[in-house]
């Protein structure tokens, strides 16, 4: 089988039946925006997609502006969703409500396999988005045979590239690399069986976890890792733990293994590149790089190149090689901004601030601490000369144009940014300001 | 205490009075737990808590999930649709958590 959904296997003969469907559902497009949540329906339009030559676009926000550039970059493309309450700007495909194998009486007179597509390694498979610093998405390809390549590679390392066929439930939306490859791809590529949920409360972690058949693995981020921890629900039987996204503390890691009584795997990785290096956070440091990667190492960044990445990346961490394939992290470069796993840049946030009408100057930093929530999670900061508008219709227009995680906290509404003589807002001066928010002129 | 809901929809004065507090007590909790710049008081019952209103997002709703279980024994489940129900605003969440507590 290929899926589970509330526990009850979806077979493979019914995959590729719902794919073969969905396929015959298509307008002409070349472009489908993928925007499912559940994520055997994602999976399904993947698998349409790949079968008809077409390309799937992953949306990098939830921010209704991202479809908006999504259809500007193509013109041509739908968006298949299986929600009915978003208001799109692009042609809305909705995904069937009902799955060929749910009612056994309707289903077609031949009940044998219908046949596999095949695909060609070198078809595009999709197009993944990152924040350029120009406040439009920046878009990477993802051809077929480089992303199976990399998932092979990465099953291997993980321990799930052997015959057995593991349950896998993830935490992550499949739009995400990180959810694209290790709750999607991996099943795909590896023989694997997903699992239709993303459970967000760590009861309804625990309980999806424990519906399913072992060996189950459970992929997901340290701020859920930290929640489910902290929750006090008892801890199901897992086999493996992946975390990814952001860099997990150690006692977090030590604390996960002893309470689930099993390995976590850490994956280090980028929209640009998919996964690269992973380490056991438990037993050591280091990362060790996926085969044929190799990093080059410069001021502003580390570049990444070989192996399965498609174009040469600067990856905007500071690393340090340990050897010829591994590294340490040592963290990250300051435009970057990683709130929860989703990933900004302080230039990005700020175009997308200043473009709002009454905005006169704006900007995000980091403020000097972090916001004090139990979850650890640093909040973005951001400094406002807007004498006409107010924190909520400033928040709601960003709203339109941000992902919600990216709404600064603090907002502070100023006369007049502090600027040096060269016109650069220093870093100190707009933390101060954070600090004694009382020194700003009220808005 | 499981007497508790059904007192909320028939109230006498005292359910209701404790309803209230209850309702003061959750407000100060999220407050304190986000680091947030309101007061407690400012949170209305029926604003909305997600997304437009008090601001909240997902990782605002996972912390205040994991007060909430250490305070009152409720463990927050997303069963189709609840989970904006729960959060759609205070006067809900306090709905909830009189429901379910078992601390």
């Amino acid at each position: 089988m290929i899926a589970y959904r509330a526990g009850a296997p979806v077979l493979v003969s019914e995959f590729l039946a719902d794919a073969q469907r969905l396929v015959r559902s298509f307008p002409a497009c070349t472009h489908i925006v993928n925007a499912c949540t559940d994520r055997y329906h994602f999976t399904v339009g993947l698998a349409a997609a790949l079968a008809s030559g077409r390309v799937s676009l992953l949306p990098s926000s939830q921010a209704p502006q991202m479809m908006h550039q999504l259809g500007a970059f193509a013109p041509d493309a739908i968006c298949l969703t299986d929600e009915m309450d978003t208001s799109l700007a692009l042609p809305r495909l909705l995904y069937p409500r009902e799955s060929l194998g749910a009612n056994p009486d309707d289903a077609p007179a031949t009940a044998a396999m219908p046949a596999v597509p095949l695909v060609d390694a070198t078809q595009l498979a999709a197009y993944v988005f990152t924040s350029g610093s120009t406040g439009t998405p920046l878009p990477y390809r993802k051809t077929l045979g480089p992303l199976l390549d990399c998932m092979r590679e990465g099953a291997r390392r993980l321990g799930l590239g052997g015959r057995k066929r593991w349950a896998i439930l993830a935490t992550v939306p499949p739009q995400h690399m990180y959810g694209f490859e290790m709750s999607v791809l991996l099943a795909l590529a590896c023989g694997h069986a997903l699992c239709a949920e993303r459970p967000f409360y760590p009861a309804d972690i625990a309980a999806a976890l424990a519906r399913l058949p072992r060996p189950r693995a459970l992929i997901t981020t340290p701020v859920h890792l930290r929640a489910l921890l902290g929750s006090g629900v008892e801890p199901p039987a897992v086999d493996l733990l992946v975390s990814s996204t952001a860099p997990l503390a150690q006692q977090l890691a030590a604390e996960a293994e002893r309470s689930f009584d099993t390995r976590l795997l850490e994956i280090y990785g980028s929209t640009e590149t998919g996964q690269i290096a992973m380490r056991r956070p438990t037993h050591t440091a280091a990362w060790q790089l996926w085969s044929g990667v190799s990093l080059e190492l410069e001021a502003d960044g580390s570049w990444a190149r070989g192996g399965h990445i498609e174009q040469p990346t600067l990856l905007p961490d500071v690393l340090e090689m340990t050897g010829a394939e591994s590294f340490l992290l040592h963290g990250r470069v300051s435009d970057l901004v990683n709130i929860a796993g989703k990933r900004s840049s302080l230039a990005y946030l700020n175009h997308q601030l200043n473009s709002i009408p009454g905005v006169e100057d704006g900007a995000f930093f980091h403020a000097a601490e972090p916001s004090g929530s139990h979850t650890g999670v640093a909040r973005v900061a951001a400094c406002v000369v807007a004498p006409g508008l107010d924190a909520a219709r400033l928040l709601a227009a960003l709203r339109e144009r941000v992902d919600a995680v990216f709404l600064p906290r603090p907002l502070l509404f100023v006369a007049r940014l502090p600027r040096n003589d060269t016109g650069k807002l220093p870093l100190a001066a707009l933390q101060s300001l954070a600090a004694h928010p009382n020194s700003a002129t009220p808005a | 205490m499981s007497d508790q809901a059904a007192s909320l929809r028939h109230p006498p004065a005292t359910a209701n009075a404790d309803a209230d507090a209850l309702s003061a007590e959750i407000a100060g909790l999220i407050v304190q737990a986000l680091n947030l710049e309101v007061a407690p008081t400012q949170i209305a019952p029926d604003q909305p808590l997600y997304g437009e209103g008090l601001g909240l997002d997902s990782i605002d709703i996972l912390e205040i999930a994991l007060v909430v279980s250490k305070k009152y024994g409720v463990q927050l489940r997303a069963d189709s649709g609840e989970n904006t129900r729960i959060f759609g605003s205070l006067r809900q969440l306090v709905d909830y958590i009189i429901a379910h507590r078992t601390k």
